[in-house]
């Protein structure tokens, strides 16, 4: 089966998000960004299955601006095996995004999409659940196993109490948590090799579909501070001030 | 405007998550619940007694046993006909079929709002809670999971509302639920304690777990949270990582032990009333948002302390 992996150009989780002073946004220029960690997962599970026969070819897409490519090159160098990338500089939506997926979806006739959890800069958690709901297809989501067995793919899914098994029909929708896998990193010549590899340029009117924001970012702006308290000398200190807060009579 | 909660349930009682979905809710009109089952009338009927509540509309069908998304997201639209509003408490379940009904209404939802500012207008984290966004929606009705921590609980009675049975929507044939793996504890629940002690890389294993952080926790009728790194390590099972993509917490006292205070740490616990933090290391960054810090070795701290107490 072919698997179709979706990857966003995000932030670097290793970079503390500053929030423009004219609050219009996060400030973005001049800042290292990467492809959304759960997306790394989200290719790796893909090279995996295709390491086990399962799968036979992988397809990244990536929905936003031209620089895009270069996180398409990682999932390229990776281990996928061609790349699309739908070309946008404006505000694509999780719902916009899904649309296109799906139209891509439609072309492609994946037996699987996974896509990450989250993306660690809009942190909306939607994007796989849409785009299950418009193709009609069975979701496993927030992933820490993935079986493939004939027509069904059984997901363990992290959920609020632990761990949850659910079996799904093929095609179906799957979207990655931490644990699911440890993402490798692609080799020089890997990447030497990522350069060859196909990728198709498009726009989101080739598809027919509007994208156009249903929400509006009317401001940004930072969290409330909190500041450094006091540190305490010792334990016997520190039972003072949990008796004070009265934690311990 | 007419609300539709979704009353999160582990088949027998309601969850506090969704009391703070009802706070949200009432902010915005009226609030209807939904409760979906099998074997459900119990929770409906402690469902109708919850403050503020009018009509609680409940679907019993095995079906929406395990609150399966591709069976409850149709229901949740056939209901929406007549709601305005669709809130969830962002649980897992909700998470994982708030996003569903929304694409099915062609409606983009408000993840995770941290308050209602106007009907069309809320508040939400981004960027794990380092860039709040005021967000305004143009659709006509509205998705939203709330951030429970934000939001008070509203009182379990004092409530009439009315039960009313609704037609099942059915089984889709696309997903089936095989099994569970739900972690037992007698502590409390980790999104609703008032104490946490939380533990990170620190501990080194799950043993350490067991003889270090335990009996603190016991001791303070807490809730025991980890870091990511104590959970990949396998120290801890998942649910109880604490952060941007674990759980979000805001206890009265949140005590983080061997945890760095990684960014993606704090976006789940920062909002804790007190925070107080234990590491060896006086320049780790969780003594920046500390408000009672202690550098010391938590394996002579911390039995130290449990003994103290
Ligand atoms: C140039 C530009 C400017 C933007 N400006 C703003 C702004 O000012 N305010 C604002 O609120 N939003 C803005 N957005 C949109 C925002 O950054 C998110 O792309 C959008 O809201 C999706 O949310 P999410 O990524 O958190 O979705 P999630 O549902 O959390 O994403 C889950 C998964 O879906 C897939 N996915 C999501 N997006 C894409 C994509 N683009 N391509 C491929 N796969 C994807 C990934 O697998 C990802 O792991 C902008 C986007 C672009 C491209
Ligand atoms: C996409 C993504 C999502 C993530 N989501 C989350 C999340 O939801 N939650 C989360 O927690 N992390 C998350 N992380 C991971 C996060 O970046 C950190 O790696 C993690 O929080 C570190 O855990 P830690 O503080 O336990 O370990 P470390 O950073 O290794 O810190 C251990 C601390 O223990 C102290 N220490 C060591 N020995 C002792 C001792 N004997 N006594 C006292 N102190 C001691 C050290 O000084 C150090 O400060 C995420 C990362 C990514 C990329």
């Amino acid at each position: 089966m072919k698997i179709l992996v979706p990857v966003k150009r995000v932030i670097d989780y290793n970079v503390k998000p500053r929030v423009k002073a004219d609050g219009t946004g996060v400030d973005l220029s001049n800042v290292k960004m990467s492809m959304n960690p759960f997306d790394e997962i989200a290719v790796e599970e893909a090279i995996r299955l295709k390491e086990k026969g399962v799968a036979s070819e992988i397809v990244a897409v990536s929905i936003g601006p031209a620089k895009a490519q270069e996180t398409l090159r990682t999932a390229l160098a990776m281990g996928a095996d061609r790349a699309i990338l739908i070309q946008t500089d404006d505000e694509v939506e999780p719902l916009g995004v899904a649309k296109l997926l799906a139209k891509v979806a439609d072309e492609e006739a994946p037996g699987l999409v996974i896509l990450g959890k989250q993306a660690i800069d809009d942190d909306s958690n939607q994007t796989g659940q849409m785009l299950a709901a418009l193709l009609g297809w069975g979701q496993g989501t927030f992933a820490s196993k993935v079986e493939v067995d004939g027509d069904t793919v059984n997901v363990t899914r992290e959920v609020d109490g632990g761990l949850e098994t659910v079996a799904l029909n093929t095609p179906a929708i799957v979207t990655t948590d931490l644990r699911l896998n440890e993402p490798r990193y692609a080799s020089l010549p890997n990447i030497m090799k990522a350069k060859s590899k196909p990728l198709a340029t498009k726009a989101p009117a080739d598809y027919g579909v509007d994208v156009a924001p249903r929400l509006k970012t009317l401001s940004v702006a930072e969290p409330p501070k909190r500041v450094a308290g006091a540190k305490v000398a010792d334990v016997d200190e520190l039972v003072a001030k949990l008796k004070a807060l009265g934690v311990v009579a | 405007m007419k609300t539709l909660v979704w009353v999160e349930h582990d088949g027998g009682a309601i969850k506090d998550a969704t009391l703070s979905a009802v706070t949200a809710a009432a902010k915005l009109g009226e609030v209807h619940l939904l409760v979906a089952g099998k074997g459900v009338g119990g929770v409906a009927e402690a469902a109708a007694k919850i403050a503020g509540v009018g009509k609680v509309h409940v679907a019993d069908d095995a079906a929406f046993d395990h609150a399966l998304a591709e069976n409850v997201a149709p229901l949740v639209v056939e209901l929406m006909g007549s709601h305005d509003a669709f809130v969830a408490p962002a649980t897992s379940n909700a998470k994982n079929i708030a996003p569903r009904v929304a694409a099915l209404l062609d409606v983009m939802q408000i993840s995770d709002i941290l308050s209602i500012e106007s009907a069309d207008t809320f508040t939400r984290p981004t960027y794990a809670g380092n860039a709040i966004a005021t967000v305004q929606s143009s659709d006509a009705k509205k998705v939203i999971t709330v951030r429970t921590t934000a939001f008070d609980k509203a009182a379990r009675d004092g409530g009439s509302g009315t039960v009313e049975a609704v037609a099942s929507t059915g089984d889709k044939g696309l997903s089936r639920f095989v099994g569970a793996e739900i972690s037992k504890s007698e502590r409390p629940e980790l999104t609703s304690a008032k104490v946490i002690v939380s533990g990170g890389r620190a501990l080194q294993n799950g043993e350490n777990f067991k003889t270090i952080i335990e009996p603190l926790a016991d001791k303070l009728g807490a809730a025991v949270g980890a870091s990511r790194a104590a959970v990949d390590a396998g120290y801890v099972p998942n649910d109880y990582q604490v952060g941007q993509t674990g759980k979000i917490v805001a206890p009265e006292v949140y005590i983080a032990i061997g945890i760095s205070g990684a960014i993606q740490h704090l976006a789940g616990m920062k909002d804790s009333k007190t925070i107080i933090a234990i590491n060896k290391d006086e320049d780790a960054p969780i003594f920046q948002i500390a408000d009672i810090g202690l550098v010391a070795d938590l394996f002579k701290a911390v039995p130290e302390l449990t003994g103290k107490i």
